[in-house]
């Protein structure tokens, strides 16, 4: 094609005064440019940081670290290596981006769909929530979650105390653990099965719903398999479960499981704030959705609850979920301010305490900023998926 | 060919704006002489040793350091211009040139010496790393610690020390760590911590910021050795050298008497120790490359070493410390400087 097209013009111009050639020479030229630029910092740092004495490379990884992290979900001491605490500090940030995400998306659905309630109070209260949080920088409602909230919390020997299992002072809420026995296998697998069973019914329901018309009470009857079934079986299997109940050891609290007051601070923080800008979102998507659709829906005899459920949502979340990615985007970066209050995430103890204890801030804030771009680019990718999944198919 | 030739000519200027930058400027001591003033990296406000006081002036023991240097090149104490640093950013801005000098509390260790392309200059003031605990614990010493929650402040060598002695002493512990020294105070006086653990000398001025510094107390034990002391970059020998010798001629002076008030009449001594570091006889000052009365501008303006400290963090001011080990050699302690000759 490309042949053809060139020697068909009875006297090509010459290739310096050909538009294509030249468009390709420019580009040629400005990716070399780009590419050379780079090199030249990268190599620029390297050998300057080596002139003046500055260790290199990514040898302090494998050091013994020497430092404590109050919170880890992979195990950890301080005999173990900076590289583990990369690990620590990244399981960290996860752990409370995907709380954070998963709370500010119910709350926000909740406020937006509020926001346009017909019940004024409602309606009211939500605007009141949506303009207060949205308005107030993140930090300072950190701060607020995290010292006025502590501050008001008693002492460990002071604790609130619900039925002499669960613990609530200002190193934390303390909650009894679950130890499984022998036998706790059997539980699983009827979990499992009713997993199956559920997915089998709704599937059953659905197909009948489309050949007769008649509704099947889906979710009930799934509830109700997911709790009874595990529930006999752990019974049956006589209660192969025991709890490890937090007690007063010395100072503080020990066993259990522990819910430290940075994590829940940052969480409840994160998920307000980031809900705040949801519920607009949310807003945004349900106005978009036109009039005529709802009325078409009341027509069809469908309650306000499924009216929403199967009209509106559906057709809202094609104008909701590309800015709704970007709000998650926003909440796993805005995690970081985790280290003003000295919850262990990434930015606190790998570009804190690591860069600091190694000195190696290049490398270090190299591969910070590496993980950082990775965790969005792979909510993106999944949100885009899941976009395409809910467009408009064109028929 | 003309398009062609202008990229020709950008790649050009791109070239010599980046080949630029990896060249060396001149030396340290000529660069400062330039600008006209001294860059000195500090704390972003601890009592004693670098805080701004009510009028906006730095003061404290570090600042004081970075004055005495000042004096000796300018003749002018007040030559100096500050940045106040965290913990965290403070080797950075000493290794990318934009100050010219630390001097902010900083721990003189083996890693920090060599692997950072920096250089000690000596001692201002010799620390040690102890708690600070609430009193309703009942604690009276840190052996009692085990299973203590304990607030620290992030990028300092105390966390590593803290982690080492609840080790070797077989105790548990979990670590708060904040980003600076107010949210870590703030964080002890909310109850999140049983201790607070930072050097000694700084114990002292955070328990003053309490609300009530009687419910908290400082406890025995000293957990570490903290020489804190003045940082240069590597690689400028003159440089490291004359930061090295300003301390020195400032604990010189202590132990020959010359003081800010006798700086002038000492210049008539006959002592030729004194005659040598105030510039009357000899050439110190040009071997360094800085004045020959560059002694006489420390002392005069910034004082000697009992005088620095005695003002900045003694027995009269808010941290109320005792000489102890940083008493001269000759008083018990083990300040003892290089003779001026």
């Amino acid at each position: 094609m490309k042949k053809q097209t060139v020697n068909s013009r009875p006297a090509g111009p010459k290739p310096w005064y050909d538009p294509r050639v030249r468009a390709l020479f420019f580009q040629v030229i400005s990716l070399a440019v780009v590419f050379w630029v780079g090199w030249v910092l990268i190599d620029n740092t390297l050998s300057n940081m080596q002139s003046r004495g500055i260790s290199t490379g990514f040898g302090f990884l494998g050091e013994s670290a020497g430092f404590g992290i109050i919170m880890h979900l992979v195990p950890f001491d301080a005999t173990m290596s900076y590289g583990r605490t990369f690990w620590v500090g990244l399981t960290n940030t996860l752990l409370v981006s995907a709380m954070g995400v998963v709370a500010a998306t119910i709350l926000g659905f909740v406020i937006g769909v509020a926001r346009l309630s017909s019940n004024w109070l409602v309606a009211k209260i939500s605007l009141v929530y949506i303009e207060v949080i949205r308005n107030i920088p993140l930090l300072l409602q950190i701060f607020f979650w995290y010292f006025a909230v502590l501050s008001n919390l008693p002492s460990p020997r002071q604790s609130v105390e619900v039925g002499g299992a669960l613990f609530l002072n200002n190193r934390g809420l303390y909650l009894p653990g679950p130890v499984t026995q022998e036998g706790f296998g059997l539980v699983w697998v009827a979990i499992l099965v009713a997993i199956v069973a559920v997915v089998g019914v709704r599937m059953w329901a659905k197909k009948r719903q489309m050949a007769t018309g008649q509704i099947f009470p889906t979710f009930k009857v799934s509830v109700a398999i997911l709790i009874l079934l595990p529930l006999m079986v752990f019974f049956s299997a006589g209660q192969p479960l025991e709890w490890d109940v937090p007690a007063l050891k010395g100072f503080n609290f020990g066993g259990g499981i522990t819910l430290i007051p940075e994590l829940v601070a940052l969480w409840i923080a994160l998920s307000l704030y980031t809900a705040s800008f949801i519920a607009e979102i949310v807003r945004s998507g349900i106005l978009s959705v036109s009039q005529g659709q709802t009325e078409a829906s009341k027509a069809l005899g469908l309650p306000n609850g499924l009216t929403l459920r199967l009209v509106v949502i559906p057709q809202a979340m094609r104008v909701i979920i590309p800015p709704l990615t970007s709000q998650y985007l926003n909440l796993v970066k805005n995690s970081s301010l985790a280290t003003a209050i000295g919850y262990p995430d990434l930015v606190a103890v790998f570009m804190g305490t690591t860069l600091n204890q190694t000195g190696q801030a290049v490398e270090v804030v190299a591969i910070t900023m590496a993980v950082y771009l990775t965790i969005s680019l792979l909510i993106s990718l999944f949100m885009n998926l899941y976009n395409r999944a809910v467009a408009i198919k064109e028929r | 060919m003309k398009s062609m030739r202008s990229v020709a000519f950008g790649m050009a200027c791109v070239a010599g704006a980046l080949t630029t930058t990896s060249v060396f400027a001149a030396t340290t001591l000529e660069s400062v002489k330039e600008k006209g003033h001294l860059q000195c990296g500090v704390t972003s406000g601890l009592p004693g040793f670098s805080q701004p006081d009510e009028k906006g002036a730095w003061t404290g023991i570090d600042v004081d350091t970075c004055r005495a240097v000042a004096a000796a090149i300018f003749g002018d104490a007040k030559a100096v211009e500050f940045t106040p640093l965290t913990a965290k950013e403070r080797f950075t801005a000493l290794q990318s040139g934009e100050i010219d000098m630390l001097s902010r509390n900083t721990t003189w260790t083996l890693t920090r010496d060599v692997s950072l392309g920096l250089n000690f200059a000596g001692v201002n003031y010799y620390d040690g790393q102890g708690f600070l605990v609430n009193k309703d614990i009942g604690v009276d010493d840190a052996t009692q610690l085990d299973g203590a929650t304990v607030c620290i402040q992030a990028g300092t060598t105390t966390e590593l020390n803290l982690s080492d002695y609840f080790r070797t002493k077989g105790m548990e512990f979990k670590p708060i760590v904040f980003d600076t020294s107010e949210q870590t105070v703030q964080g002890f006086a909310a109850g999140r911590c049983d201790v607070l653990t930072s050097d000694r000398s700084q114990l002292a001025a955070l328990r003053s910021k309490l609300t009530d510094p009687s419910s908290a107390k400082i406890l025995p034990n000293t957990i570490s050795k903290e020489p804190l002391g003045p940082v240069v970059r590597q690689g400028d020998d003159q440089w490291f050298n004359i930061v090295k010798w300003v301390l020195s001629v400032q604990i010189n002076a202590e132990e020959l008497g010359i003081t800010m008030a006798n700086a002038d009449e000492m210049l008539k001594s006959d002592n030729p120790s004194v005659q040598r570091l105030l510039g009357t006889d000899g050439d110190m000052g040009a071997k360094l490359g800085l004045p020959d009365d560059f002694g006489h501008a420390i002392v005069k303006q910034v004082g000697n070493y009992a005088e620095m400290y005695d003002r900045n963090v003694g027995p009269d001011t808010a941290l109320g410390l005792e000489r102890g080990i940083n008493a001269l050699w000759t008083d018990g302690g083990i300040l003892y400087a290089p003779p001026v000759r």
